[in-house]
């Protein structure tokens, strides 16, 4: 619709409308009350199958809404230097923004899934022609594998509708249904992996490096601060919702392993110490924020496996978290550091001494790696905490190991930081081919970035310093009817 | 009965056989020196006229009637499905308007026409001789249609196959029918399946039945008797390929269901299956894996589109027999909701590849390289089929997916049964999306090979026809309901 030669018209266009959801979600945030569950609309859509527009929001979802907002207004400014098929490329983030809301806004299963699929094909599009290395390989793997979890998740909601009659798709109506113990054992796995690919579970993680390096900035600053979240989000949502008995123990064990509970909190931990080891061996630059995404949302998925108040709000706060946070991360490397020096080799980027040739890059990528560590004072402390007390009262040698991996996530940050940045070495021409870099006039950093940037650690630095704006709004959320199977389930330990 | 009330019944069927004497008489007499492009268009438009007015009839005039004990029904659901037929021929017609590989215009747009007829008749009869003579009065026609362009050696290769497989499967299925009627001594479906019901297990019954299933299992190109549609679909004139890919699998799934549903569903269970299924539907069970597995593996490797779009067919057949097995209101709603949709998109994607075709030369991958700069309307029309036929929501491929799905696990509740049906037909269906994405990658990612810089010329006729199914796929997978809500009605009506 837009003329094709004002790609000014077009960013200003998708800035209006990415600003115009982040206003609809705040301005949901303030009216909303703590605990309730909001009905945004409703309206019957396939009546034959009982299935619904229904979009409602609670706690979590404005949680997630807020944090899409963010990062979908922040990518548009971190992506003002795209320049081929502006409009292509702004059609499809859009559509890929609108999917995710979507997905976050959906209180019937079946249109949930709806708006999960329709964020897929964007992603596709979005790295295969705007993205960087390998980037068609990067593309197809994401989807391929976005679209593998999705088939699962079909095949456990079909089953779960016909089951229940083929009466209602509501998530409230399929919650209340009593589906056999012996169904809900297979089900839940089946769907909690499903969306758990997209959530980087571990050793389902392996699209998000290669997706996150081969994606433009602002595809990578969505799919690991938003798309990721859709994973986890459809695990809290829909998995844990409608089949909590799949957690319930076995009855017999395997190397230790009781229950679902027990292989997930692991395949979780694995993530976690797995994705920061990674992390501290890479050479690429984007490779290091990718793997520690990975091992990030390893927090989120053992917070959810804790089944407990804390890890469950602390895992819902991490989203949010590590979505603000690696959205900054990725914006430094790809945006601000990358499109500038052309290269993203640590090795390379050593010999430029980047903390004063890019000072405002330096800085944002300290503030960033700090909460990425999960120093106090960012939001990435307050959620790794709580899901760390979570997991300590459910699982205390898994959150032993988890400390480990804290541990090197501290070092791989700081490994990435003095190498990319602070770096007195010179370059020495036998390791480093290219450092005739060093010398080059790289552009400032321009304004739209520095916007950017601001938002995302000023929210970052909120939430540190005030976690309880968002605690409010989660925590009673857990209490509504919707969790009431998984309440029942796990019993005496939900304190 | 009399002639007055054959004829009323009938109409629709002898409006279009009536459009096609006219289009002939037409291109024999009247425009015998007309330029072929204008004379392609006057003949396209009496086809068209002659189809309209037989839908318009149906629209105005609901009929249930059954002459002659079975041999000709007409009641609600069969003039759902033969409204969709005429509705596919007519966009056959409008899409292959522009194509010029043949002088024999006229003969050309009869055939389809007659075709069109043959598919009206197999859908509305109950009765297995009239079964089978409709079925090759389509065949007869779809055969001399693949063979039409007498300028390539593809085309005749693609006919002598598509004749030699269907003349065999001819054979199969009428063999199975005798034996059916030498059981029943009634060539009534209703009687035939009293007479399978209290034959058992009878191993003659059993032939029966696996040969006519084998003899439909070749029209719809289920694996393994798919042999022929690779060839077809790739070497027959475009339009008429579409016509096979869309217009024949709607006539033909349908009369396998009712031959099924009608006819063997009323077979004991057999013990010694597993699972506890009768004979047919162990068969179509097998039939639709096979489909499955070898259509969406083997698509993978195609260059062509034409052939991947062959071998998406087939795997497409493997879903829509799920449709088949499961019996039941629900069941068929969703296998005829997903025989149109299917059928639609195809025929859309076959549009978009005529295009291309015409203008590159070629339906190789690389042909379609940098279609999205080229022609943006045509990138956006081939994106919406693409997706659909690879079930992406919001358009009508996925809810078709998701209906048929849910219909099949509902039919064989409460033991689901058919669940490893379903979770295979998901999980190849997500292998699916690889190869489909190859067709997008290559309009929308590649750029367009520098040395074949074509000026890029798409007719306005064809580009509205295609625009227009576009869009009724997208508006069919939002807004399902509609179709749905009919096709639920008037199948419990025709306790289907």
């Amino acid at each position: 619709m837009l003329p094709k030669d004002e790609p000014r018209l077009v960013r200003g266009f998708a800035l209006v409308t990415a600003l115009a959801g982040l206003a609809c979600a705040f301005c949901g945030t303030l009216r909303f009350h703590p605990g309730a569950i909001a009905t945004v609309a409703r309206t019957r859509w396939i009546p034959s199958l009982g299935i619904e527009y229904y979009l409602a929001v609670d706690g979590i979802s404005l949680t997630l809404l807020l944090l899409t907002g963010l990062a979908a207004v922040a990518g548009i400014l971190f992506s003002w230097n795209i320049e081929t098929r502006t409009n292509e490329f702004f059609a499809f983030y859009l559509s890929l923004i609108g999917g995710v809301y979507g997905v976050f806004l959906s209180f019937d299963v079946f249109l949930l899934f709806v708006f999960y699929e329709i964020a897929i094909i964007p992603k596709y599009f979005i790295i295969a022609i705007w993205g960087s290395t390998r980037r068609e390989y990067g593309a197809m793997k994401l989807a391929l594998y976005s679209f593998a979890g999705s088939a699962m998740v079909l095949v456990g909601l079909i089953a779960a509708f016909v089951l229940s009659g083929a009466k209602s798709m509501s998530l409230l109506e399929l919650a209340k249904f009593p589906f056999p113990h012996s169904f809900q054992l297979w089900a839940f796995p089946l769907v909690f992996v499903g969306f758990g690919i997209l959530a980087g579970l571990w050793p389902f993680h392996t699209w998000a490096p290669t997706g996150h390096v081969a994606a433009p900035t602002a595809a990578s600053m969505l799919l690991a601060g938003v798309v990721m979240k859709l994973g986890a989000y459809g695990c809290l949502r829909v998995a844990m919702t409608l089949f909590p008995q799949g957690l319930d123990p076995w009855g017999w064990t395997v190397l230790g392993l009781g229950s679902w509970r027990d292989v997930l909190s692991l395949l979780a931990v694995i993530g976690i110490v797995y994705g920061a080891t990674v992390a501290l061996v890479q050479r690429d630059f984007k490779f290091v924020i990718g793997y520690s995404s990975v091992s990030h949302m390893g927090f989120v998925l053992l917070g959810l496996m804790t089944l407990n108040p804390f890890g469950l709000m602390g895992s819902v706060l991490q989203m949010f978290s590590h979505g603000v946070i690696a959205g900054l991360l990725f914006a430094v490397v790809g945006r601000m550091v990358y499109d500038r020096t052309h290269t993203r080799e640590l090795a390379q980027l050593e010999g430029m001494s980047l903390n004063t040739a890019l000072p405002f890059a330096a800085a944002t990528f300290t503030l960033a790696s700090i909460a990425s560590m999960g120093l106090p004072g960012f939001s990435g402390f307050v959620a790794e905490l709580q899901v760390l007390v979570g997991a300590w009262h459910a699982y205390p040698a898994l959150s032993i190991l988890t400390g480990v991996g804290v541990l090197i996530g501290i070092a791989y940050s700081l490994r990435a930081l003095l190498k990319a940045f602070f770096s007195d070495q010179p370059a020495s021409d036998q390791t480093v081919p290219n450092s005739g870099l060093q010398h080059l006039e790289l552009s400032p950093i321009s304004t739209p970035e520095r916007i950017g940037a601001t938002i995302l650690v000023l929210a970052s630095l909120l939430i540190g310093l005030y976690p309880r704006l968002l605690l409010d709004l989660i925590g009673p959320s857990f209490g509504s009817p919707l969790f009431d199977g998984l309440r029942k389930c796990v019993g005496s330990s939900w304190s | 009965m009399n002639y007055v009330e054959l004829l009323s019944a009938a109409a629709p069927e002898t409006m279009v056989v009536l459009a096609a004497f006219a289009v002939l008489a037409v291109g024999l007499f009247a425009m015998r020196d007309v330029e072929p492009a204008i004379r392609r268009l006057i003949e396209v438009m009496i086809g068209c006229v002659g189809c309209t007015a037989a839908i318009g009839w149906m629209v105005a005039l609901p009929q249930h009637t059954d002459l002659l004990g079975g041999i000709f029904v007409v009641d609600s659901v069969i003039q759902v499905v033969k409204i969709a037929l005429l509705t596919l021929t007519i966009l056959a017609l409008l899409i292959s308007q522009d194509s010029d590989f043949t002088k024999h215009v006229g003969e050309y747009f009869a055939l389809i026409l007659m075709a069109a007829a043959g598919m009206m008749f197999l859908v509305s009869s109950e009765d297995i001789l009239f079964i089978f003579v409709s079925l090759e009065l389509t065949s007869l026609c779809l055969y001399v249609l693949a063979a039409f362009n007498k300028g390539q050696e593809q085309s005749a290769e693609a006919a002598i196959k598509y004749f030699l497989f269907g003349g065999m499967s001819a054979a199969f299925t009428l063999f199975g029918l005798s034996l059916l009627y030498g059981l029943a001594h009634s060539t009534n479906l209703a009687e035939i399946a009293v007479a399978v019901r209290s034959a058992g297990l009878d191993p003659l019954v059993v032939l029966g039945i696996v040969m006519t299933l084998v003899g439909f299992g070749f029209k719809v190109a289920a694996a393994p008797f798919h042999l022929w549609a690779p060839d077809v679909y790739q070497g027959a004139p475009l339009p008429s390929a579409a016509f096979i890919a869309s217009g024949s699998k709607v006539a033909g799934f349908f009369i396998t269901a009712r031959v099924v549903s009608t006819g063997f569903a009323g077979q004991l269970p057999n013990q010694a299956l597993p699972a506890g299924w009768p004979v047919w539907a162990s068969l179509l069970a097998i039939l639709a894996a096979v489909s499955m597995v070898l259509g969406n593996f083997a698509a993978i490797v195609q260059t062509r589109v034409r052939r991947l779009l062959a071998y998406s067919a087939i795997a497409h057949a493997g879903y829509m027999l799920l449709g088949v097995i499961a019996q039941g209101t629900p069941a068929t709603a969703s296998l005829v909701y997903y025989v149109i949709t299917y059928a639609l998109t195809t025929l859309g994607a076959f549009g978009v590849v005529a295009i291309v075709q015409q203008q590159t030369g070629d339906d190789r991958l690389t042909d379609f390289a940098g279609l999205a700069r080229r022609s943006p309307g045509l990138a956006v029309c081939m994106m919406v089929f693409i997706l659909s036929l690879a079930g992406i929501p919001p358009l009508a491929g996925f809810f078709g997916k998701f209906y048929i799905f849910s219909a099949v696990l509902q039919g064989s509740a409460p033991g689901m049964k058919a669940l490893w049906l379903v979770a295979m037909a998901v999980a190849l269906s997500a292998v699916s999306l690889y190869y489909y994405l190859q067709v997008l990658k290559q309009i929308f990612v590649v750029p367009a090979s520098a040395e074949k810089e074509i000026h890029f010329r798409t007719p306005l006729l064809q580009q509205v026809v295609l625009a227009v199914v576009a869009l009724t796929v997208i508006v069919l997978g939002c807004a399902p309901e509609w179709l749905i809500h009919r096709l639920t009605g008037v199948t419990a009506v025709a306790g289907l």
